[in-house]
């Protein structure tokens, strides 16, 4: 099975639309996954039936027992995180879960509960199925998720045995990315002519080698600016990684975006052709 | 005074928004800008500060003295991330995922760990112009980006007016670059995309108690404005400011340029910003 993730350090690039894409592109041989978990869009295009919702939880926080607490103080000297404030109330948002607190509390004042940071869906769509998740807003562990949704999306491709897991993946570097990143066959980074852009691939970049995948970049917009095109060629071919495709602006893949249609269903002209060819590049068939 | 900008989508234009804002009020006043988008920070490619120095951020990570150890498992039982494993004669410390809360070094009995520093990033400073600039640069390959954000945060300066940047998103890194502050404008841009993860940021808010308003990018008008307006009346958050669509502004944000340095027109618009900004927190000017 291939395992393609779409990413692209900076936010905003084009990765859900591509990834809208490839689903359809891909023919009914592909699950789908949604890793960006904290603004889940994948599945504003692809009109998902959802079949099962699961929660998920994924940490503990402190509860204080004001009955038992002697305001010792000894909590707070331990709490690394500042949750816990002068007047004994810890922050929800500020704890992280480490129980240390609850531990050391001579009084056995303080218990870690459970949290439900967000829910995870299997949802079937027209082109395959989507597992996808919702992280609470202002939770943790985003990571966490990632990593469930794609185990649960891998199992399912094993499952129905189909040649492609499709992942779009979360902006950033951190640690849902990394999480995005575990188990990949290749990553196909979108970067944009800007100089945002290019900072943010080379960044990215460094993290797909250190997990060892495999990356290929696609320059988007590439018409914006070709100066900064052409830099992000040199780069690449300095770096040996491929440029697998450079897409103009279209008004057709904004005009898809605002009427919630992946491109390829929206139009059969040129846009739709440069994504086809880039699908095809990267999934490794030679058709269409 | 703190002023954040977020957004729930990537690429709507946060950075945009707040290089520019910091540069029309640092005409009047001092102002300090902090890029809390550690995992991918830009502002210095717009306000181009002269970077002076490079602190390193570490976290403290078990340190772990076998001679001591009787691998009795307590510290491993404690760590709440797996990040310790105890074997018959091995202990073995996954740094990445140790979260730095201490519980391991403390509970165990014979005093065998001890903490040392693990970088996880930098914090770099220096001036851009009249703006004191500070900024975070997680290590690639690092996933904990939150005590870095902190770290960023412990510089803010409260004799001058602080424009936070922060990623995109609505989980820990944002709700750590955001806190704290006395408004937060929230970027979209009329897409389903935009209207979807305006309401994540919007929910985000409430829940952080924060004062709020909006920024439609790339504004063009038609269908999916409307939809973008009727949500923010809804929820009583004001618009306050609409960027047009213009090709001017996205080749100077390609080069690294901000557009109130260039175009009279986004000047204006961005002191409008300003001014509907400090009258929201009803600060004189």
């Amino acid at each position: 099975m291939e395992e393609i993730v779409v990413i692209s350090g900076k936010g905003g690039t084009g990765k859900t639309t591509l990834t809208a894409s490839f689903a359809v592109l891909a023919g009914g041989d592909a699950v789908l996954a949604d890793a960006d978990v904290d603004a889940a869009n994948l599945s504003l295009l692809l009109t998902p039936q959802e079949l099962e919702s699961h929660p998920f939880i994924a940490s503990d926080i402190a509860v204080l027992d004001r009955d038992r607490c002697t305001e010792c103080g000894l909590c707070r000297e331990l709490c690394r995180f500042d949750a816990i404030s002068e007047d004994y109330r810890i922050d929800p948002l500020s704890c992280e879960g480490c129980s240390v607190c609850s531990r050391a509390c001579p009084e056995k004042a303080i218990n870690m509960e459970e949290v439900l940071s967000g829910h995870w869906f299997l949802s079937q769509t027209p082109y395959g199925k989507l597992v996808h998740a919702r992280l609470g807003i202002a939770e943790e562990n985003s990571g966490r998720l990632v990593t469930l949704v794609r185990n649960e999306a891998r199992e399912l491709a094993k499952e129905e045995k189909k040649r492609f897991l499709l992942t779009d993946g979360p902006p950033g570097i951190g640690c849902p990315v990394i999480a995005s990143l575990s188990g990949a066959t290749r990553a196909l980074i979108v970067t944009e002519p800007t100089v945002s852009g290019i900072h943010d691939l080379k960044r990215v970049l460094l993290v797909c080698r250190q997990f060892e995948v495999p990356a290929a970049v696609c320059i988007n917009r590439c018409d914006l600016d070709e100066d900064n095109t052409q830099k992000i060629e040199a780069f690449c071919a300095a770096e040996s990684i491929e440029v697998v495709a450079k897409i103009p602006f279209y008004r057709e893949i904004t005009e898809a975006l605002v009427k919630a249609t992946p491109v390829v269903n929206h139009t059969r002209g040129p846009a739709a052709e440069d994504i086809a060819r880039l699908w095809s590049n990267i999934s490794g068939n030679s058709s269409s | 005074m703190i002023i954040a900008v977020a957004s729930g989508k990537g690429g709507t234009g946060k950075t945009t928004v707040a290089t520019n804002l910091a540069l029309v009020l640092s005409w009047e006043r001092e102002i300090q800008f902090l890029d809390c988008d550690v995992e991918e920070p830009n502002a210095h490619l717009f306000l181009k500060p002269a970077l002076e120095s490079a602190e390193p951020v570490p976290i403290p990570v078990p340190q772990v003295d076998l001679e001591r150890c009787t691998y009795c498992g307590i510290c491993a039982d404690v760590c709440a991330f797996n990040a310790i494993m105890v074997g018959q004669e091995t202990v073995l410390v996954f740094e990445p995922l140790c979260h730095g809360c201490g519980g391991c070094a403390y509970f165990c009995p014979e005093k065998a760990i001890k903490e040392i520093d693990r970088p996880i990033g930098v914090i770099e400073r220096g001036d851009a112009g009249e703006i004191s600039f500070v900024h975070g640069k997680l290590n690639p390959g690092e996933a904990l980006s939150p005590p870095l954000i902190s770290a960023v945060k412990k510089t803010i300066n409260p004799a001058a007016l602080t424009i936070i940047d922060a990623s995109p998103g609505a989980s820990c890194p944002v709700v750590e670059a955001i806190r704290g502050s006395d408004y937060c404008l929230l970027v979209t841009e009329p897409t389903p995309f935009g209207l979807n993860d305006l309401t994540i940021a919007v929910e985000l808010l409430k829940k952080l108690h924060l004062p709020g308003g909006v920024v439609i990018n790339r504004s063009l008008g038609g269908e999916g404005e409307a939809s973008i307006e009727e949500y923010c009346r809804r929820e009583g958050v004001p618009i306050l400011l609409k960027m047009p669509w213009d090709r001017e502004l996205a080749s100077l944000y390609a080069r690294g340029e901000a557009a109130v340095e260039h175009l009279p027109a986004w000047r204006r618009l961005f002191t409008g910003l300003a001014d509907r900004i400090l009258e929201e927190k009803k600060e004189d000017r």
